[in-house]
C-alpha cells in the first residue's frame, strides 16, 4: 500500500487546517451557506435531506486494517454506528454535525486519509480495479498509476474550478473491473508490440442523464506521458466545456459535440505544445511509487489446497460461497474473496462499525492487512491463502457478511435514493430491499446466473443503471414513485448502455417486473450457460418487452 | 474593487477606455481583445505600456504576435466557478513566456488566492470585501505543499533530486506572487 512522507502528511494536514478556517468561517456566519457550498464540496461534505453527509475518500479503494477500524471508530463516535460504501470505492456517512468536521478530518488524518476532491466541480477519487494486483488476468498493477494521478490532482491549481466533476479510473487488466468506459477519462494499462507498458486512452463517457461510452483516443501511450496527457486533456476541456448548462457541462457532451477526431486532435496538439516539463514520469520514480504496492510475500504453495477442498464437501454453503464469492488468483495457492455487503433485505453497501471492525480483524490475519472496496459496493479480501478460507468463512459468517451472492441478482448496486438524498425523485433502496428478498433463495440465484441490476432514483444515475444488465430508475410521475426499467446496459469491456423498455412501473409493481425479465431470460436462454447479457444481446429486447405489457 | 499587487493594496494606473471612447494619447492603457488587435497599429505608435482585457470564455488566438508588446493581461472573473482564466493565466506564462502583469479582476474569494497565484497571476482586483481584508491582513490560509508544478515555478521550492519531481512548495507565509 502506499504510505504517507512526511510531505505527504504535511499536505492533508494543511488541507484541515484550511477547511477547518472555512468551517468556522461558516459557523460564524461570515459564510453564507451560498458562499460556503463550493467549498465545503471540494472536502466532501453535501448538505443532504436531513443532515451533512461527509465523504470520505477511499483512493482506488484500497484501505489497510487500522484505516477500516479508524471508519469504524468514526462511525460509532460521529455517526448512527454505520457507513455506507459508494460506486465511487469511497465511504459516506449519512449523519455528521458540521461542527464535528474538523474533528473528523483530523482523525482521518493520522491514518493517511482525507475527504479531499469527493466532490465539486474538480477531478474526484481515481477508482481502479478491486482486485487490482492479485488478479489472474492483470498486465500490471493499476494503482501505481492511479496513486501518481491521485497526487497529481490533488488541489490541482488549474483544475479546480472545472465546468462539471471529472472522474478517472484505471484497469490493469483487459477483462474491465473498473468501468473504464463511463468515465471521463478511463486507461487501460497494456503492452505495446516491443511490450513496454503503456494505457489505451478513453474519454468522453458518463452516464447521468445523457450517457455515453467513451471514445478511444489513444491506442498507445507510454506511462512516461500519463501526466502530461491527463493535463492536455484537462486544458481542452477546462477551457472549451459547457458551463452555460450544468447538464450540458460534463466533457462527454463536449466530445460529443466537437466529434471524436476532433477532440483527439484537439488533445494531441495541447500535449505536444505541453512537451518534455516536470510531468514527464521518470522510470525510476514510477518504479518507486510501484514498491509501495508490490505484493506482500505470500508462501510457495501448490495451487489446489487439501484443507478447502475437505471443508467444501463437508460444508454445502461453504461451497455455495466459494462458487460466487472466490476469485482466481495470480498467486497459485491464494484466491480473492468478495466480502458481499448485500445481505437480505438490508441496504446494499452498509456496513456496521461492528462488522468494519470484524473485516479489519480478518484481513489483518489473513488478507496482508488489506481490504478493497469495489465499486460495485462489496469488499474484497485480495491476499487469502486457500487454506485459510474456513476460518475466514466462519468468522465472516459470524458477523453476518457471508452472504454468498456476488455477482448475482441480489448483488444490487443502489444509490442512496430518496431516503437520503435531495436530488432524487423516488427511493432506491427500498426497492434494493425488495428485490433482494424476493430473489431471496439461494438455489434460484444460482439458477440465475451473473445478472447485475442497478438502481438509481434520479436521472443522475449514481446507482449505475446505465449500465446495469437490468436497470432500474426512479422518476417522479405527478408526485409518485415510478420506475423505469432499462435492459442490456453492462460496464465492462463491451461497455453498452441500457435501453429504456417501455412506460415505467409503480413501485408496487417494479419487483414483479423485474421477476417478469429474469423468467424471461430463464425461458429463452440457449442454456445455463448462455448469461443474461449473452441471452439479451442475442435476442433484443421484443421478448421482454411482449412479457412486462402483454397485458397492456 | 481594491488592487493588490504582490499582496500590497496600490491605487490603479491603467486605464481602460469604455466602448467608443478614444483612448488617451499617454499612460498604460489596456483595451478589450477584438479593439486592441483592431485598432494595433495606432496604439502601437504610442510610446506608453499597453495591455488586454480578456473577458470570461475569450481566448488567446490572434494575440500571439502581440503579447510581447503587452504589459498587462486582465482577466476579467464574472463568477469565481468560471475556471478558465486559470488555464488561460498559465498558457500566458508556460506557452508565451508572458512576463508582465497578469490581473484577476472580479469575483474572487479568498479561498482561491493561492490556486491563481499558482497559475500565474500576481495582480487581483477584487469585489470581494472579505477577500480584500483577507489579502490585506495575511489571512490567506492556504496549502503551501503541493502535487504538481505549475505556473509560478520559479518561485516554489522543488524536493531533492530523485524524489517525486512533481513536487513543489510555497515558502510561509504566503506570499502573494
Amino acid at each position: 500500500m502506499y504510505r504517507y512522507d512526511e510531505f505527504d502528511h504535511a499536505f492533508v494536514n494543511e488541507r484541515v487546517a484550511e477547511f477547518s478556517d472555512q468551517v468556522a468561517r461558516r459557523l460564524s456566519g461570515e459564510l453564507t451557506e451560498d458562499q460556503f457550498k463550493p467549498l465545503r464540496l471540494m472536502n466532501g461534505v453535501y448538505l443532504q435531506l436531513h443532515a451533512y453527509m461527509l465523504r470520505i475518500a477511499i483512493p482506488y479503494g484500497t484501505l489497510s486494517s487500522r484505516q477500516m477500524r479508524r471508519l469504524a471508530h468514526i462511525a460509532r463516535t460521529y455517526d448512527r454506528d454505520y457507513g455506507h460504501f459508494t460506486t465511487r470505492q469511497n465511504l459516506q456517512f449519512n449523519w455528521i454535525r458540521l461542527a464535528d468536521m474538523p474533528a473528523i478530518l483530523k482523525e482521518l488524518a493520522e491514518v493517511e486519509m482525507h475527504a479531499i476532491q469527493t466532490s465539486g466541480n474538480c477531478i474526484r477519487n481515481v477508482t481502479a480495479d478491486h482486485f487490482a494486483g492479485a488478479a489472474a488476468d492483470e498486465v500490471g498493477d493499476p494503482r501505481p498509476y492511479a496513486e501518481i494521478l491521485r497526487q497529481w490532482s490533488s488541489i490541482h491549481p488549474e483544475f479546480t474550478y472545472l465546468p462539471r466533476k471529472f472522474k478517472l479510473a484505471v484497469t490493469g487488466a483487459p477483462n474491465d473491473r473498473a468501468a473504464i468506459q463511463v468515465h471521463d477519462i478511463g486507461l487501460e494499462l497494456k503492452r505495446n508490440a516491443k511490450g513496454e507498458i503503456g494505457f489505451a486512452v478513453f474519454v468522453g463517457g458518463g452516464q447521468g442523464r445523457t450517457p455515453m461510452v467513451a471514445k478511444r483516443i489513444r491506442d498507445f501511450l507510454p506511462e512516461a506521458d500519463l501526466l502530461t496527457y491527463c493535463e492536455a486533456i484537462l486544458r481542452v476541456y477546462n477551457l472549451d466545456g459547457r458551463r452555460d448548462n450544468k447538464y450540458k457541462a460534463r466533457i462527454k457532451i463536449l466530445v460529443h459535440e466537437m466529434g471524436e477526431d476532433e477532440m483527439r486532435q484537439a488533445v494531441e496538439r495541447e500535449f505536444a505544445a505541453i512537451g518534455r516539463t516536470a510531468l514527464t514520469l521518470p522510470a525510476e520514480e514510477i518504479a518507486r511509487i510501484q514498491s509501495y504496492f508490490a505484493p506482500p510475500v505470500l508462501a510457495t504453495l501448490p495451487a489446489h489446497s487439501d484443507v478447502l477442498d475437505k471443508a467444501k464437501a463437508a460444508d454445502p454453503e461453504l461451497a455455495r460461497f466459494l462458487r460466487r464469492n472466490l476469485h482466481a488468483h495470480r498467486t497459485p495457492g491464494y484466491g480473492i474473496l468478495t466480502v458481499s455487503l448485500k445481505p437480505t433485505g438490508l441496504p446494499p453497501g452498509d456496513a456496521t462499525s461492528a462488522q468494519m471492525d470484524v473485516i479489519a480483524d480478518i484481513a489483518e490475519r489473513y488478507s496482508a492487512d488489506e481490504i478493497r472496496v469495489s465499486h460495485e459496493q462489496n469488499l474484497v479480501l485480495p491476499w487469502v491463502c486457500l487454506d485459510d478460507i474456513p476460518a475466514v468463512y466462519a468468522a465472516l459468517k459470524r458477523a453476518g457478511l457471508a452472504t454468498p451472492n456476488a455477482g448475482l441478482v441480489t448483488d444490487i448496486i443502489a444509490c442512496p435514493g430518496l431516503d437520503y438524498c435531495a436530488l432524487a425523485n423516488a427511493r432506491s433502496i427500498p426497492v434494493a430491499q425488495r428485490i433482494s428478498e424476493r430473489f431471496a433463495a439461494l438455489d434460484r440465484q444460482e439458477e440465475i446466473g451473473e445478472l447485475k441490476l442497478k438502481i438509481s432514483g434520479c436521472i443522475n444515475a449514481c446507482g449505475h443503471h446505465h449500465v446495469g444488465h437490468i436497470g432500474i430508475l426512479g422518476v417522479d410521475r405527478k408526485g409518485e414513485e415510478f420506475y423505469q426499467i432499462t435492459l442490456g446496459g453492462s460496464g465492462d469491456e463491451t461497455t453498452s448502455i441500457g435501453e429504456i423498455v417501455g412506460r415505467g412501473f409503480s413501485s408496487d409493481e417494479v419487483v414483479d417486473a423485474v421477476e417478469t425479465v429474469v423468467e424471461t431470460y430463464l425461458k429463452i436462454r440457449t442454456s445455463p450457460a448462455e448469461k443474461f447479457l449473452d441471452a439479451y444481446r442475442r435476442v433484443g429486447e421484443a421478448p421482454f418487452r411482449e412479457a412486462l405489457y402483454a397485458d397492456a | 474593487m481594491a488592487l493588490f499587487r504582490h499582496g500590497v493594496r496600490v491605487a490603479d494606473d491603467w486605464t481602460f477606455p469604455a466602448e467608443g471612447e478614444a483612448f488617451p494619447d499617454s499612460g498604460p492603457v489596456a483595451l478589450p481583445r477584438a479593439r486592441l488587435i483592431a485598432e494595433w497599429t495606432a496604439l502601437e505608435a504610442r510610446n506608453a505600456p499597453l495591455g488586454v482585457v480578456i473577458a470570461s470564455g475569450e481566448k488567446l488566438d490572434g494575440l500571439e504576435a502581440i503579447l510581447p508588446r503587452l504589459s498587462l493581461v486582465k482577466l476579467v472573473i464574472p463568477r469565481y466557478a468560471d475556471g478558465r482564466l486559470y488555464s488561460i493565466a498559465r498558457l500566458l506564462r508556460d506557452r508565451y513566456s508572458f512576463a508582465g502583469e497578469i490581473r484577476a479582476s472580479g469575483d474572487v474569494l479568498r479561498d482561491q488566492v493561492a490556486l491563481l497565484v499558482r497559475a500565474g497571476v500576481d495582480t487581483f482586483d477584487v469585489a470581494h470585501e472579505g477577500t480584500a481584508r483577507a489579502i490585506e491582513t495575511g489571512g490567506i490560509v492556504a496549502v503551501t505543499h503541493h502535487y504538481q508544478p505549475a505556473s509560478n515555478d520559479a518561485a516554489e521550492a522543488h524536493a531533492a533530486p530523485g524524489a517525486r519531481p512533481w513536487l513543489r512548495r510555497t515558502p510561509v507565509p504566503f506570499p502573494l506572487a
